[in-house]
C-alpha cells in the first residue's frame, strides 16, 4: 500500500473497525426477534422480514403525519416512531399466531411454507397499500452526515445509532428472557412444554406472547433500518437469508450464540470484502459457515435443552 | 371480447359514444358516415379506416373498430417498483392515441399481464399473448432478463415488442424496437462530459453485480483508458440485494477516485447512497456519476442522500420544453401528483407513438409490414424529451442529458449532449 501516509491508514483503520462493527449492530438487531421465535419456539418464521418492513413504513407513516401535521416535532418524532413501529408489528404478530401459527406446532416444517405464504401475502398488501415504489421517510437532521473526531476520520451518525439501539434491544431480550417471571416461563416452556403446564403454565399464552415479542423486535429493526436502507414492499426480503444465516449459526436458543455468530459474520465479512472483492468476501465467509455448521450441526452455542 | 358489440365512432352530443344497438346494415351506414366524417375533417394522417381485409392479413385481433396490444410488465414482485412508471406511461400513451382516433381508425384495447418478477412467467405470458390473443403489438419488459426470455418467443411467433429500458446493448432482433438507450448512447457522452467538466483522471467503478453492470462497466473501463487516459482505480460488483457498502466506502476512501461511477440496482441502489452520505462522501467535495438514478430511485433513496451527484440519461422530469411539461401534466392528472416521472416512464411512453406511427407508415398491423416501415428511417416521434429518431438498427437516435440532483428529489439539467446515433455493436468492445 505505497503513496498512503500513516495517517491516512490509521483514519482508513478506524473507520472499516466502525463499519465492521456497525454491520454487527445491523446483523444483531434484524436476527433478535428470529431468535425468540425460533430458538425458543422452533418456528421457522420467513415472514420475519415482513414484519420489519411493517417497522420501516411505520416510520414513513410518522415522518410524513408529523411533516403534515406537526413540522415542531420533526427532530422527536423517530423515537416515538420505533415504539409505535414495536407495537404494531408486535399486534401483527399476536394476530397471525392466533389465526395461523398456533394449529401448526405439530407440524414444524408446514410453518415454514404457511409463514413464506404469508409474507407473500404481506408484500402484496404493502404493495397495494403503499404503492408499489419505494418510500423514503424524511429523517431528521441528527441523523444525518458524520461525526468527525479527525479531519480524516467520517464515523456514519446512522451507524451509530443502528448501534444504539441494538445494544439497548440486546439488553432488553436478556433481561426479558433471564431476569423476568414471563422469561423464566418463557424458557420452562422451551425446555419441557408438558412439564411447564402441568406445573400451571400457560403454554399457549407463553406462545402468542413470544412469537409477538419476537415480530415487534422485528418491527423495531426494520423502523432502524430506514437509515441505512430502503423503504419498499420487498425490503424485507432482502434480510431474511442472514437473519437465518446469524441465528442458525449462533445455535438456535442461545441470545449468547446469536450475539457471537453475528460478530464474527460481520467481521469476517466486513475484513474480506475490503481485501477482496465484495463477492468474494460473502463467498469466503458463506463457505466458512458450511465448514464450521459441517463440524458443529447445532451452531456455535447449543441450548440444552431435554429432547 | 372481440364478439362484444362493438362501438360505432358515431357520437352523441355529448361527444359519448352512442348506447343504441344497430342492425348489420345501420352499423354499416353508420360507419360509412363516420369514417367520411373522419376523413373529413381529421385529415388523412390517421382518419381513414381501411377494411380489416386488408390490414391484417395474419389474422392478428383486428376488427373494424378495435385493435388488441398487449402490455406485459411485473405489477407484483421485486421489479414492480421499476416497472409501474411504464405501465402508467404506456396507458397514458394509448389513452391518448384513442383518444385521436386510434390506430388506422381502430381504437387500441389493452390485455395487461402480469409477468410477476419471475423470467419464465414472462416468456408464458408473451407467448399467451401472441398465441392465443393475437395481440398486434407487445409493451413490455424492463429487466434484460426477462426480454431475454421473451425474445425466442417473439422470434418464433412473429410478434412485435416495444422495450422502455435502457439496457446494455449487444442485441438487435427485427421483432423489438429499443426506446431506451443502448449502452454507448448512456455511458460514452457522459464519461466525456465528466472528464471535460471535472477534468478528472482517476475513476472508480461501482456496480450490481449481473449483466447490464457489468457489460456497462466493461465498456466504460475500455473507454476511459484508450479515449479518455484515464486510469480506473478500482471495479466491484455487490450482489444484488446487498445492504452494506461500508467496507466498499471505506476502499474507495482509500483510492481517492476523482470520479465515483456507479450502477447499482434495486434496494441496493438506497443503501449505497445513504450509506455514502453518512460517511461523509457527498456533492459538496465529491464527483459521482450514476446510471441507475431516475426520478423513480430517487424517491425511494430520498433528494438529500442525492444532493449534488449526477445522473446520465436522455430525459429528466425538470425538461423545461412546452412538450415536457405538457406530458408532466398529463400524467399527473392521470396517476395523481406524487407519481414521479423517470427517464424509462418517458420511453415507456414513446412506445404506442413509435408504433401508431409505423402501422401508420405500413398501412398495415402485418408484422413483417410495420417492421419494414419501423426500419425505414422515417419513423420519427415528437416525445416530451424532444425528437427521437427511429434507426434501422431498431435503436433510437437520441440525446443524452447530465442532471444534478436537488434535496427535492428532481435534477437540473447541467448538460445536452448532441443527437448519438445508436450502435447495439460498438467495434472493439
Amino acid at each position: 500500500m505505497g503513496g498512503y501516509s500513516i495517517s491516512d491508514l490509521w483514519s482508513i483503520v478506524v473507520m472499516q473497525g466502525f463499519s465492521g462493527l456497525s454491520l454487527f449492530s445491523v446483523l444483531l438487531l434484524m436476527a433478535l426477534g428470529l431468535a425468540i421465535i425460533f430458538g425458543q419456539m422452533g418456528v421457522i418464521n420467513m415472514a420475519h422480514g415482513e414484519f420489519m418492513t411493517i417497522g420501516a413504513y411505520t416510520i414513513y407513516l410518522f415522518s410524513k403525519v408529523t411533516e403534515q401535521y406537526f413540522p415542531a416535532l420533526m427532530p422527536y418524532y423517530f423515537v416515538i416512531a420505533i415504539f409505535a413501529a414495536f407495537g404494531i408489528a408486535f399486534a401483527a404478530g399476536y394476530l397471525v399466531e392466533y389465526l395461523l401459527i398456533r394449529h401448526l406446532y405439530k407440524r414444524p416444517l408446514d410453518t415454514l411454507l404457511a409463514t413464506w405464504g404469508l409474507s407473500l401475502i404481506m408484500q402484496q398488501i404493502f404493495r397495494t397499500v403503499f404503492g408499489a415504489r419505494e418510500v423514503s421517510a424524511t429523517l431528521p437532521d441528527w441523523l444525518m452526515g458524520s461525526w468527525k473526531p479527525t479531519p480524516d476520520i467520517d464515523i456514519p451518525l446512522n451507524g451509530l445509532f443502528v448501534m444504539g439501539i441494538s445494544i439497548v434491544v440486546t439488553a432488553a431480550v436478556i433481561l426479558f428472557l433471564y431476569r423476568s417471571t414471563w422469561g423464566l416461563r418463557v424458557r420452562a416452556t422451551t425446555q419441557n412444554r408438558v412439564m411447564a403446564g402441568s406445573v400451571g403454565i400457560n403454554t399457549k399464552k407463553i406462545d402468542r406472547v413470544t412469537f409477538a415479542v419476537g415480530c415487534g423486535i422485528a418491527g423495531i429493526a426494520g423502523a432502524t433500518f430506514t437509515t441505512i436502507a430502503s423503504t419498499g414492499p420487498t425490503s424485507g426480503s432482502l434480510y431474511i437469508v442472514d437473519t437465518f444465516l446469524v441465528v442458525v449459526f449462533g445455535g438456535a436458543g442461545s441470545v449468547v450464540g446469536t450475539v457471537s455468530s453475528a460478530f464474527s459474520i460481520a467481521q469476517a465479512q466486513s475484513i474480506l470484502t475490503f481485501f477482496l472483492t465484495n463477492a468474494m468476501g460473502k463467498v469466503v465467509t458463506l463457505l466458512t459457515i458450511i465448514i464450521i455448521l459441517m463440524l458443529r450441526p447445532e451452531g456455535l452455542f447449543t441450548s440444552k435443552v431435554r429432547k | 371480447m372481440l364478439r362484444k358489440k362493438s362501438k360505432s365512432p358515431t357520437r352523441d352530443r355529448a361527444g359519448r359514444p352512442e348506447k343504441v344497438s344497430f342492425s348489420p346494415v345501420r352499423k354499416t351506414v353508420a360507419n360509412a358516415v363516420a369514417a367520411t366524417l373522419l376523413i373529413a375533417f381529421a385529415g388523412s394522417s390517421f382518419g381513414a379506416t381501411p377494411p380489416t381485409s386488408q390490414v391484417d392479413t395474419t389474422h392478428l385481433a383486428v376488427t373494424d373498430t378495435e385493435v388488441i396490444v398487449g402490455q406485459l410488465h411485473s405489477s407484483t414482485g421485486t421489479m414492480a417498483i421499476s416497472e409501474t412508471g411504464a405501465i402508467e406511461a404506456e396507458r397514458l400513451a394509448i389513452d391518448q392515441i384513442n383518444a385521436m382516433g386510434g390506430v388506422l381508425g381502430r381504437k387500441i384495447k389493452v390485455i395487461q399481464e402480469d409477468g410477476g418478477s419471475d423470467w419464465p412467467t414472462f416468456a408464458e405470458k408473451a407467448k399467451k399473448l401472441l398465441e392465443s390473443d393475437h395481440v398486434a403489438a407487445i409493451f413490455g419488459c424492463w429487466t434484460s432478463a426477462s426480454r431475454k426470455a421473451v425474445l425466442p418467443v417473439l422470434e418464433r411467433d412473429n410478434g412485435l415488442l416495444y422495450y422502455p429500458t435502457f439496457y446494455e446493448g449487444l442485441e438487435q432482433s427485427k421483432n423489438v424496437v429499443y426506446t431506451g438507450q443502448e449502452a454507448t448512447q448512456q455511458v460514452f457522452a457522459g464519461l466525456d462530459w465528466v472528464s471535460k467538466t471535472k477534468g478528472s483522471k482517476t475513476y472508480y467503478l461501482i456496480g450490481s453485480d449481473y449483466i447490464w453492470p457489468r457489460t456497462t462497466m466493461k465498456l466504460a473501463r475500455k473507454y476511459i483508458e484508450t479515449v479518455l487516459h484515464g486510469t480506473v482505480v478500482g471495479e466491484e460488483y455487490a450482489a444484488l440485494g446487498s445492504t452494506d457498502f461500508g467496507s466498499t466506502i471505506n476502499k474507495i476512501r482509500l483510492k481517492k477516485p476523482d470520479v465515483i461511477y456507479a450502477a447499482v440496482v434495486g434496494g441496493s441502489n438506497v443503501s449505497w447512497f445513504k450509506q455514502l452520505k453518512a460517511a461523509g462522501i457527498t456533492g459538496k467535495d465529491h464527483t459521482l456519476l450514476t446510471l441507475s438514478v431516475t426520478e423513480d430511485e430517487a424517491n425511494g433513496i430520498g433528494g438529500e442522500n442525492l444532493l449534488g451527484f449526477y445522473s446520465a440519461m436522455k430525459y429528466f422530469q425538470s425538461l423545461d420544453t412546452p412538450g415536457n411539461k405538457d406530458f408532466v401534466k398529463k400524467f399527473k392528472a392521470k396517476w395523481g401528483a406524487g407519481a414521479p416521472i423517470g427517464d424509462v416512464t418517458q420511453a415507456g411512453y414513446e412506445g404506442p407513438w413509435l408504433w401508431k406511427a409505423a402501422v401508420e407508415k405500413a398501412g398495415s398491423f402485418d408484422t413483417d409490414k410495420v417492421v419494414k416501415a419501423e426500419e425505414s428511417g422515417q419513423i420519427s416521434f415528437d416525445a416530451p424529451e424532444g425528437m427521437v429518431y427511429l434507426e434501422s438498427n431498431h435503436h433510437l437516435k437520441t440525446r443524452l442529458r447530465i442532471g444534478e440532483w436537488r434535496a427535492d428529489g428532481q435534477a437540473d439539467i447541467v448538460y445536452t449532449s448532441d443527437y448519438i446515433m445508436p450502435n447495439p455493436f460498438p467495434k472493439g468492445y
